[in-house]
């Protein structure tokens, strides 16, 4: 086990030096830079723009930027936005609990629908819980979150006017009125997410159960006399969840990366939005420093799931 | 083309000028003489009072008459503030953020007049501000004035803001407002004088840029600049202090008890959110009411309409100097004169004849591209300078006519071929024009080809993202610098009150090419000598009068001559809630003002 694990994290490294050089040069060979909008100032001359590219080392060769940046990073240093001139951890940092609250929390709710939903029509599959169940479910991922979203806003923001649809990161209100706040703006974003997540991971969880639920050896279970609940629990759920835990494991790293578009529409100042910005802007930095986290989030979490098999099949070993 | 109209005598303008100042002259024969020259009414008197004569400039009226009570101010910008030190700003947004908590000397008002915030008077010949040699300007600060922390704001501040911005290693942006400075001297404590490098009638661009303080920044000049920890935590002398700030997202404010100007500001608290898109911050502002402002709302003006019928908010326009231009190559952009296509040196095998680009003008149907695409926030124009109104040309029609286009091409020799597309000597009349992707763009983009179309001209059109299209990337083809098509539209926006910056759109000089880069801003290779001898006398004319007669001539010769086809000028768009009473001016930032506004009860 112990062995496994080094190995795996040795592997992780030359992964992670591909994916930023791939990142790097992608990013570098794009049109545009960072003080495009400038350009369209009059007040300030071209010569300003090009005396920061310089400044900043934009002129530079790529490959002379990557290995600055390489450096740097080994360091521990994630370099500063060249739009806002913020260190890049604090930018990344500042963005992290909202991301973690709103897509935490739609994730959860994910969970909460998916899990019991798909396991129960499960076990009573073309039963009529069954039937409206998947329907809602293919509707639900098949309407994309913007859409949805916007028609959330249409009826609770505009006809009803129950719930605004700008969501502030810095409410000044305290106590319980914070918590009401904090419920009415977070609601709508989280709802979007999670539904659309829930109803993917739904069907997922009902195959991958009724894959389980036919084998003999839960008719063993049964003939034995165990009671359903715990035939289901026990002996079905434990050995369905083994797919399941890995689409779960590697949706996890986007709860760092956040729902671009969710977050554009309702003003979620999440790592998504963060995201969005630096790429309009061409702010290589800020670019770089999220992807590659979210790249090293996936390859974690990847392993972290290899783990999980072990604990869910004892069949499975690490040599 | 020609026109037997008498040119402006920048000289008796001048000089009836200052017969009106000691009364020698009635107010109404001066109109009337600059009628008689083809100058309408409003224009002459605000002429008049750009010379000094009537210079009762209508206050906003401030009725609060205690500091705060005003509750939270709610403003929503679809870009947020990605910085809060002004000299690092970007663009107008982060300006927009710096304004809650930094002042600058002096504010544009509408009319493009200073207006003191800082400074204690504006500086001008009769008060002896303004040296007569116009090398120099002398300002006078508001006593008083406090930072955030209590420390006194004097003429070592202004000094300091100087050096900060101007030490290269700094990087600021702000560096071009002071290109002409030699040097800021301390006169008093509350007195600076400008120092120019050489004598000009700009004086007036370092006044606009807001100030830090010297006593928290001075440790952190040059290389250093970065490091400053009130890079992030402003410590201004604006209305607002600081509270909070997330790059992108957020900016807030509390009231600052000790603001310089009584009774002000009105509320409480401000906070500034940032991001999303433009339409659903217009609809947070005029249907929700959930937000009192909403910042540049470029959304096409019937979903506005649509969105204040809900009477929670309205939409206010701002004229300023932004006007949405095609720009004509003059240069070749199809064939390569030393190794570089649209060179300075070659002329256009098409556009080079005047008659294409009169027919050109006479093809843009620019009113309907008013009423049908722009609405308010595009008023048709025929003319590059259109505000304030006493640089307005009235010289200039506005003509929108097929059969005259057909019957200049008919007169040049260009005849319709068998497809009806005309040709001359072979050459057909087919152009390429391009402009940013952009849905209002666009739609011009079909209404020019479509009403060209009808003039036997074949036009192909083709849009380039806006990140490639603006950039000054020497790599790439399709920059609008480069300019590798026979048109290409674009607006000119954020221009400063003076129109010099514009002006140099004209100047030989200024061609764009790969010996500069292709940063020069005559994008359009345009060379005519009579007008860089005129925009040569603009630089050097200290008379106001005099010199804003001559920026007329220089607009009417530009549009005369097709330089450019103007076709709508842009005001600032801004939601504001039903009770919000805003001092919004289109040459400044949204927010200069801030410190005015108040909710009406």
């Amino acid at each position: 086990m112990g062995h496994y694990l080094v190995r795996r994290l040795l592997i992780a490294v030359p992964s992670l030096l591909g994916i930023s050089i791939v990142l790097f040069t992608v990013l570098a060979l794009a049109p545009g830079d960072p003080f495009s909008e400038m350009a369209l100032n009059p007040n300030i001359p071209p010569e300003v723009q090009a005396a920061l590219r310089k400044h900043f080392g934009l002129d530079d060769p790529i490959w002379q930027r990557y290995f600055r940046w390489l450096v740097a990073m080994l360091h521990g240093d994630w370099g500063f936005s060249f739009i806002s001139r913020v260190n890049v951890d604090t930018l990344i940092l500042q963005r992290v609990p909202v991301t973690l609250a709103v897509i935490g929390a739609s994730q959860v709710l994910a969970l909460l629908i998916a899990l019991p939903v798909g396991i129960y029509s499960a076990a009573r599959p073309y039963s009529w819980f069954d039937r409206i169940a998947s329907t809602f479910a293919l509707i639900g991922f098949s309407l994309p979150t913007f859409f949805t979203g916007l028609l959330l806003i249409l009826l609770f923001s505009i006809k009803l006017d129950w719930l605004p649809f700008v969501y502030r990161a810095d409410l000044s209100a305290t106590g319980w009125d914070w918590w009401v706040q904090q419920l009415k703006q977070s609601i709508m974003p989280i709802t979007v997410l999670g539904l659309f997540q829930g109803a993917g991971w739904t069907r997922y969880v009902r195959s991958a159960t009724l894959d389980v639920i036919r084998l003999d050896y839960v008719t063993t279970a049964r003939s034995k006399g165990l009671r359903e609940r715990a035939v289901i629990l026990k002996h079905v759920v434990r050995n369905a969840m083994i797919p399941v835990v890995t689409l779960i494991a590697l949706t996890m790293p986007q709860v760092f990366g956040g729902a671009v578009v969710t977050e554009q529409i309702f003003r979620v100042p999440g790592i998504g939005s963060l995201l969005i910005d630096a790429i309009q802007r061409n702010d290589t930095p800020v670019v770089m420093a999220v992807t590659f986290v979210f790249a090293c989030l996936v390859i974690l979490f990847n392993l972290f799931a290899d783990l999980l098999y072990g604990w869910l099949d004892p069949r499975i070993s690490y040599r | 083309m020609a026109n037997d109209r008498p040119a402006f005598d920048a000289c008796a303008l001048g000089e009836w000028a200052e017969d009106v100042r000691g009364g020698r002259l009635p107010r109404r024969e001066f109109v009337a003489r600059l009628a008689s020259l083809g100058v309408a009414a409003p224009a002459a008197s605000a002429l008049l009072a750009f010379a000094g004569v009537a210079n009762a400039q209508p206050q906003p009226t401030y009725k609060p008459t205690k500091r705060g009570g005003g509750g939270a101010l709610k403003l929503l910008f679809w870009q947020g503030p990605t910085l809060l030190n002004p000299h690092f700003g970007i663009g107008a947004k982060d300006q927009e953020g710096c304004w809650l908590f930094y002042e600058a000397l002096a504010r544009y008002d509408p009319d493009a007049n200073l207006a003191p915030v800082l400074a204690a008077a504006i500086p001008s010949r009769a008060n002896g501000g303004i040296a007569a040699d116009g090398r120099s300007v002398t300002w006078t600060l508001k006593k008083d004035v406090r930072w955030h922390d209590g420390r006194p704001f004097t003429a070592d501040d202004v000094v300091f803001n100087f050096a900060y911005a101007t030490d290269p290693q700094t990087a600021a942006t702000t560096i071009a407002d002071f290109d002409n400075i030699a040097a800021v001297t301390r006169v008093d404590s509350h007195t600076v004088r400008f120092d120019f490098k050489k004598a000009s009638p700009i004086w007036d661009k370092a006044a606009n840029v807001t100030l830090i303080p010297k006593h928290l920044f001075e440790s952190y000049t040059g290389a250093k600049s970065r490091d400053a920890p009130n890079n992030l935590k402003p410590v201004g002398t604006g209305p607002y202090k600081f509270v909070d700030f997330k790059p992108g997202d957020l900016v807030r404010g509390e009231l600052n008890r000790d603001y310089h100007a009584p009774n002000r500001p009105h509320f409480d608290t401000v906070e500034l959110k940032g991001g999303g898109d433009a339409t659903s911050a217009a609809r947070a502002v005029l249907q929700t009411g959930e937000y009192d402002f909403g910042w540049n709302l470029q959304v096409e003006d019937d979903v506005l309409t649509r969105l204040e019928a809900s009477r929670k908010g309205r939409v206010v326009a701002c004229p300023g100097g932004d006007v949405e231009v095609i720009n004509i190559n003059h240069a070749d952009p199809w064939s390569e004169v030393d190794g570089e296509r649209s060179s300075p040196r070659s002329r256009h095998p098409i556009l080079s004849d005047a008659a294409v680009r009169e027919a050109l003008t006479l093809l843009v149907d620019r009113k309907s591209i008013h009423t049908f695409v722009y609405g308010r926030a595009g008023v048709a124009t025929p003319n590059i300078l259109n505000n304030p109104s006493r640089l307005n040309s009235p010289n200039i029609k506005d003509d929108f006519s097929v059969e005259r286009a057909n019957a200049v091409l008919d007169a040049a020799g260009w005849t319709r071929g068998a497809d009806g597309i005309r040709q001359k000597q072979g050459r057909r009349l087919k152009l390429l024009f391009q402009t940013s992707i952009n849905s209002v763009r666009q739609k011009v983009q079909n209404i020019v080809k479509q009403s060209c179309a009808k003039a036997g001209i074949e036009v192909e059109l083709k849009a380039i993202a806006a990140a490639v299209f603006f950039s000054s990337d020497v790599g790439n083809p399709d920059t609008y610098g480069k300019f590798l098509a026979d048109l290409e539209m674009y607006a000119v926006a954020g221009r400063p009150p003076d129109p010099d910056t514009f002006m140099q759109w004209f100047v030989s000089w200024q061609m764009a090419g790969k010996a500069n880069k292709w940063q020069g801003v005559n994008r359009g290779r345009y060379r005519n000598d009579e007008y860089d001898r005129m925009y040569r006398q603009s630089q050097t004319e200290l008379d106001p009068v005099k010199r804003t007669a001559l920026l007329i001539a220089m607009n009417d010769l530009a549009c005369r001559e097709h330089a450019i086809i103007p076709i709508v000028y842009r005001p600032s768009i801004y939601g504001l809630g039903r009770q919000i009473v805003a001092s919004l001016s289109g040459w400044d930032n949204a927010l200069s003002g801030i410190a005015e506004w108040y909710a009406e009860a």
